[in-house]
Order: C-alpha cells, then sequence, then structure tokens
C-alpha cells in the first residue's frame, strides 16, 4: 500500500473508558493491537478515568463539566482520540460541545477534542482504511449495534465488514439487533424490572437466532446480555469485537470463569 | 412523603403491575413487530420520505415561529365561515366552555371521536358530571370507556388489551342489547360495536371531535380516521365542537399535503389513513346536511409557555405515535404506566411540561436513551436529547433523590483526579475478581441489587487496564 508511510505516522491516544478499563483490561490491550496493526503509534494518557456518562445521565452538568475538562486536557496534544465504545464517543462528539455553550473558549476545546474523536471500529475502517484483520475465530456471531453507536454515530457496516475477514467466523444477524438491550447505565439499577425485560427480549433473539456467540462495540451493553445470559444458563459466549479483530478469544469470554465455564 | 416520593412508588408500583399483566404483555408483543414492520414498508415506497420529513419540521417550525399570527388568520377564517372560537388557558376552562355550549344545546347526548386533548381536558367526567350521557364512536376509545379505562396509545387506545379481553368486554357489555353471541374475529367485533353505536349517532345533541391540523387559510378542521366515525360525529349532531390544542394550526392546504404524507406512514405504515375529512363549519344554506353550530375550543394548558423555551420542538408533535410503537420502554410497559393521557417517549417529555415537573419526575429517568424515538419522529423532535434535558432541569430543581445526587458528585470528584481514582477503585476491584475469579460473575454486588436479582455481574480483572498497561511500560 503506496500511503503506508502517512499512516505508519499516524498518532493516536486511546480512551480505554471505564468500564474496559475497570473491568475487562483484555478490550484496552486488543484496541492497542488493532490500531497498531492499522499503522498508529498509540498512547494511553495515565490521566483518564470516565467520559463522565453517569453524571450527565443524572442531569448533573456541573460534574459533568468537570470531568469532561478533564478528559479535554488529557487529550489536547493527540492528532486522534479513539474509543472502544460507541456511547462514550458519542458523549465526546455530541454532549460536550453542548455543554460549554456559555463558555466560548472550553466550547472550542470541546470542538477540537470532538473533531479528532472516533470509535475504534470506524476509524480503523474510514480513517486508516483498514480491509481485514489478521485473526482467527470459530464460531457463529451475531452482532449486537448499540444505540449510541447505531443512531449517533452512524456504525453498522464497518465492524461487520472487519468481521468478515476473520477466518473461521461466520455472521448470522438476529431479530431486533438494533433494539435497545436495556443497559442504559444507571437505568439498569434504577429500573431494574423494565431493563430485566428488555435484556430478556434481548436474549430470547439470540436464542432464536441459533448462535453460540454474541459480539458487540460496547462493554455496557455485553455486561447486561453477558450477565442475563448466564443467569438463564444459555451456553453462549459474549465477546467486544476488538477482542475477536485481535484475536484475543484465548481466554474466557465475558462473564466466564477461568475454568472456560 | 413529598408528592415527588409518591409519585415515584405509583411509578414503580404501575411498571411493576404492568409487567406481571400477561393480558397487557401478550397485546404489547402482538402490536410491537406489527407498526414497525409496516412503518418500514412505506418508508421503502416514498423514497423523499426524509426528504418530506425534513419539510414536515419546517412547516411546523414555521408555525410555531409565527403562531400568533396564524391563530388570529384561522380565528377569523373560522368565524367568516359561520363558527365560533373560543380560547381556554386551561384544562378547567376548556371544560367549562364545552359544558356551557352542550347545557344552552339543551343537551343529553354527546357523542365523540377520538381526541387526546379531551382526555387531556378530562372532559368525558366533566360532562358525565353534568348529566350528560357521553358515547365514544372511535373503536379503540370506545372499548376503553366500556371498560371504565383511559387510552394507552395516543392513536391506538385499546392497543393494551387482547382480542379475547375484548370479546369478553364486548359480551359483558351488549348481551343485555340482544347481542348474546361471543363475537371473536375483528371484523365481528368492529361490526357488532357499530351496530350498536348506530342508534347513538343519531339521537346525539352534541359531537366532539379533536382536529389533527387546523388550516389557518381556510379556517378548515382536519380529522384523519380509519373508520369513519368522525364523519358521523360530527355531521350528524345539531353541535360539533372540536378541541384542539393550540399548536394544531398550519398555514395552509399545501402544508397539509406535507404532513398528512409523513403522518400515516409513520403511524400505521398507510399511504394514507382510509378517512381524511375537513370540516369547514356550520351548514350553510345550500348544505344538506351538517350541524347547526360549530365551535372549535383551542386549549393552551402550557404549550405557550412551551414556546418560548428549549422545549418548543415539542410542539411540533403531530400525534403520529411512532415514538411510542419503536420505545423498548413503552412496549414493555403500555401506556398506563406512565400516569397520565401522554406516554411513550412524547409523553415523558409533555407530561412534565404540560402536567408539573414535580410529579413526573421518574418519567424523563425510565428510559435509556437509545434514540430510537428521536430516529423515527416525522418532524424529527429530538425526544431523546429532550428527555436528557428534562433530568439536567430536574437535577437544578432538586427533584431527584439528594442520596443519589451526593453519589453522583463524589463519585465526580474522585473521577476528576486520576490517580486517586486509580488507586480507589484498585481494592474493590481485586476483592470482586477475588470472589468471582472462578465462575467468572457475580451473583451479588453491593448497591447494585437490582441488577443482580436478574442478572449476573461478569468478574473484574484483578487490575485496570490503565495499570497493567503503565506497569508493563514501567518495567520495558
Ligand atoms: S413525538 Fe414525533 S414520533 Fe412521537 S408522536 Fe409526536 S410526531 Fe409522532
Amino acid at each position: 500500500m503506496n500511503s503506508d508511510k502517512i499512516k505508519t505516522s499516524t498518532q493516536v491516544g486511546l480512551f480505554v473508558t471505564c468500564l474496559a478499563d475497570l473491568i475487562r483490561p483484555q478490550i484496552g490491550f486488543a484496541a492497542v493491537a488493532l490500531l497498531e496493526h492499522a499503522g498508529c503509534t498509540v498512547r494511553v494518557p495515565r490521566n483518564q478515568t470516565c467520559c463522565g456518562q453517569p453524571a450527565l445521565n443524572s442531569g448533573d452538568s456541573v460534574s459533568t463539566i468537570a470531568i469532561a475538562k478533564t478528559v479535554i486536557k488529557t487529550f489536547a496534544q493527540d492528532d486522534y482520540v479513539i474509543a472502544p465504545s460507541g456511547s462514550c464517543v458519542d458523549t465526546i462528539c455530541h454532549k460536550y460541545p453542548e455543554l460549554f455553550h456559555n463558555d466560548a473558549l472550553w466550547a472550542g476545546r470541546a470542538r477540537a477534542l470532538a473533531a479528532k474523536t472516533w470509535e475504534l471500529t470506524s476509524f480503523l475502517v474510514e480513517v486508516m482504511e483498514l480491509q481485514q484483520v489478521e485473526a482467527t475465530y470459530d464460531g457463529v456471531c451475531s452482532y449486537h449495534d448499540s444505540c449510541s453507536g447505531l443512531r449517533e454515530l452512524g456504525i453498522h457496516d464497518q465492524p461487520r465488514q472487519l468481521l468478515a475477514s476473520v477466518v473461521g467466523l461466520e455472521l448470522k444477524e438476529m431479530n431486533e439487533n438494533n433494539v435497545c438491550c436495556g443497559f442504559g447505565g444507571l437505568f439498569s439499577v434504577k429500573y431494574p424490572d423494565i431493563s430485566t425485560r428488555m435484556v430478556s427480549n434481548k436474549c430470547a433473539n439470540i436464542g432464536h437466532s441459533g448462535v453460540d456467540t454474541l459480539l458487540g462495540g460496547d462493554l455496557g451493553c455485553l455486561l447486561n446480555i453477558a450477565g442475563r445470559l448466564r443467569r438463564e444458563g444459555a451456553p453462549v459466549r459474549v465477546f467486544h469485537v476488538a477482542e475477536v479483530l485481535a484475536g484475543m478469544t484465548d481466554g474466557p469470554a465475558i462473564g466466564e470463569g477461568e475454568s472456560g465455564s | 412523603m413529598s408528592a415527588a416520593a409518591s409519585q415515584k412508588v405509583a411509578f414503580r408500583e404501575r411498571t411493576t403491575r404492568a409487567l406481571r399483566d400477561s393480558n397487557l404483555q401478550q397485546a404489547m408483543g402482538k402490536a410491537r413487530g406489527g407498526f414497525i414492520e409496516k412503518r418500514l414498508e412505506a418508508m421503502a415506497a416514498l423514497p423523499e420520505f426524509d426528504e418530506t420529513r425534513d419539510a414536515a419540521r419546517d412547516i411546523k417550525d414555521h408555525v410555531l415561529a409565527n403562531l400568533d399570527g396564524y391563530l388570529e388568520l384561522y380565528e377569523q377564517k373560522v368565524i367568516e365561515n359561520g363558527g365560533q372560537v373560543h380560547w381556554a388557558r386551561t384544562a378547567e376552562e376548556a371544560c367549562q366552555i364545552v359544558a356551557d355550549i352542550c347545557r344552552e344545546a339543551n343537551a343529553q347526548v354527546v357523542t365523540k371521536g377520538k381526541s387526546m386533548v379531551s382526555e387531556e381536558m378530562h372532559l368525558n367526567s366533566v360532562l358525565e358530571a353534568a348529566g350528560l350521557k357521553v358515547v365514544e364512536t372511535d373503536l379503540g376509545e370506545y372499548i376503553v370507556q366500556l371498560a371504565g379505562e383511559t387510552p394507552s396509545h395516543i392513536i391506538a387506545p385499546a392497543v393494551h388489551k387482547t382480542r379475547e379481553q375484548i370479546t369478553e368486554l364486548f359480551h359483558e357489555h351488549h348481551s343485555k342489547l340482544g347481542y348474546t353471541d361471543r363475537v371473536t374475529q375483528r371484523e365481528a367485533l368492529v361490526n357488532e360495536a357499530r351496530s350498536v353505536l348506530r342508534g347513538t349517532f343519531v339521537t346525539a345533541d352534541v359531537g366532539i371531535t379533536g382536529a389533527n391540523f387546523l388550516v389557518a387559510e381556510t379556517g378548515a378542521n382536519i380529522i384523519v380516521t380509519n373508520e369513519g366515525n368522525g364523519d358521523l360525529t360530527s355531521s350528524l349532531p345539531r353541535v360539533h365542537i372540536v378541541t384542539a390544542g393550540i399548536e394544531k394550526v398550519i398555514p395552509s392546504l399545501d402544508d397539509l399535503s406535507v404532513l398528512l404524507r409523513v403522518l400515516a406512514r409513520s403511524a400505521t405504515g398507510q399511504e394514507m389513513s382510509a378517512y381524511t375529512s375537513l370540516y369547514s363549519g356550520p351548514r350553510q344554506d345550500t348544505d344538506s346536511e351538517g350541524p347547526e353550530a360549530y365551535h372549535v375550543v383551542l386549549l393552551d394548558n402550557g404549550r405557550s409557555t412551551m414556546l418560548g423555551g428549549d422545549y418548543r420542538p415539542m410542539l411540533r408533535c403531530i400525534r403520529c405515535g411512532a415514538c411510542l410503537n419503536h420505545c423498548p420502554v413503552y412496549s414493555a410497559i403500555g401506556g398506563h404506566a406512565y400516569g397520565w393521557v401522554y406516554s411513550g417517549p412524547m409523553g415523558s417529555v409533555l407530561t412534565p411540561l404540560l402536567n408539573g415537573f414535580d410529579d413526573s419526575v421518574d418519567l424523563p429517568n425510565a428510559c435509556t436513551l437509545n434514540g430510537r424515538c428521536k430516529a423515527v419522529c416525522p418532524v424529527r423532535i429530538p425526544l431523546s436529547d429532550l428527555l436528557l434535558k428534562h433530568r439536567l432541569e430536574q437535577y437544578r430543581r432538586r427533584l431527584t433523590p439528594l442520596f443519589g445526587r451526593f453519589l453522583v458528585r463524589a463519585w465526580a470528584w474522585v473521577a476528576t483526579r486520576p490517580r486517586l481514582y486509580q488507586g480507589l477503585m484498585a481494592l474493590p476491584l481485586w476483592l470482586m475478581h477475588r470472589r468471582g475469579r472462578r465462575r467468572g460473575a457475580l451473583e451479588h454486588i453491593p448497591f447494585a441489587g437490582g441488577w443482580t436479582d436478574s442478572r449476573d455481574f461478569p468478574t473484574p480483572a484483578g487490575r485496570s487496564f490503565i495499570r497493567q498497561w503503565h506497569s508493563r511500560k514501567g518495567k520495558s
């Protein structure tokens, strides 16, 4: 590829997101591996925690603004900022600029961050023009389109395009793959019975599709779905799409024990 | 207990009841797929659907920016056509106006077409208290009236009922009128209701309908139905009363054709509803039928306040119901759980604005902000963004529980100090990892019992990504 030279110099900052950071670090390592494979130099700043969605969705703009400023400062130096989550990227790209509508200076900074922030799979496909990955996965998978990624960022084809290059992987769409899984962050804790109904519908659709693996691009949704699948005793494995694309599927899937059960 | 707290309990009780109601769940499950598929087909058949939505949005925005002018023009036209326009600031005022008109007409029987504004006014109970017999003529409204309930959906009032329930309801109420057989087929149910209602249509003194649109340039009132009951309700009685919100006015018949193109497609997936009727006023000398008197009651009830603020886009709503049909929360709990006339996403935005913030704290929160409503709205109302705006407003007004607000503040304080955050998270992560490592998931976690009542919580890795990354980098 003649554009290799330019691409090897693409510098990105990784915003790993709080859930991946705390619960499933492997998603962070997978993201780094994929970005490097695509020719990026990856920086992982230590000064990062969360994008602030829990505060924003609780209506606390003061806290959200404080967190947003931290994120903006942390990634000021990077050429691109990449996160393995549609919903965190939506927050940075669409919610941050609005938070500062009374503050021209920070609004400008927020817009600058928004302009260079991308969800992982869409960045790999659209900016790095990555056509394929070097990974193998033996299984029939369905892809759950997370809401913010799908509707606010237009992420649908990008992960599927990359998954098509994974050796041994068969992608099978399930019914209602664009319907919310009922996670909604604090919603799932505040309104657990409504959330349970929604995730049960999701699991029923997964069951009907007959797949053995569920993939998605947002760990929040995947924790919710994997947690419910486990409680129902359904033998479906759940991975973040980055883990599969990076070939990091030898260990336990989300919610699986070390023995692999 | 504060009003907000009692409402909260009530909302939770209502949702729990709804989730356990097997009839409701069955009916909602059946309705869900149908509406969505039909809308998709209708969209596919109209390639310029998205452009038409933009045009529809622009028309409504234009009206809202010039509402006074269009309302005045509309009133003038209605008067020229021989009708009268009444302005009501509140629901009570509107009820009073309607009751007075009925009294002056010496009315005894009132027939009603579907009108969500009359539901917003609680008009039926006011008229019944005044001694009138009120009969709903829209099939769905008729069903909920027989059942002593309120509509659970703005265009499909009885969507929460199964066909079996309707069969039983009709049998209970109609057998004394001579309809002793239980009818189970949709067609037969419709015919039975029609035949029962036929007698009422001719005896009614006053007919009350809503309005989908009010056309300023002609003074016409437009009603779209699939049953034609609107025509009988408005033209047979001596007096026709239209109840409508002030935001229903549109400039011209050209605008009407644009809005009709998106309305039925979004609502039921039809190209056009079966009946689109225009009413322009009382019977003229040359007319063979029509009412002797024609009144329009225009209700404000909080709408003009919305006009000046951030929630103005909500006034674009044409009550198509698409946001309800596509809302997974609505589909799980049905319309009654929302506690007021409007339900689903549009209800969760409107209810706090029209009915007070304090009494509807749960509505904007009982939502995952999944944005499907916003994606399907034919007039592009950013519903999920408005729900988030409500949450910010609630926080400012301190309507949400103090403890929750404190927790979020404290967590955010830590989250803006990454080193401290990473240090504080280390121990709980390690403990949870120790406990759940073998199984891979925890069956219970503290402070999130609601989650683990029905779901496992996947076990965290023992060390965070940031710590692992930086210790690796440090060593290498
Ligand atoms: S908010 Fe939009 S989708 Fe919902 S009823 Fe109104 S017009 Fe239809």
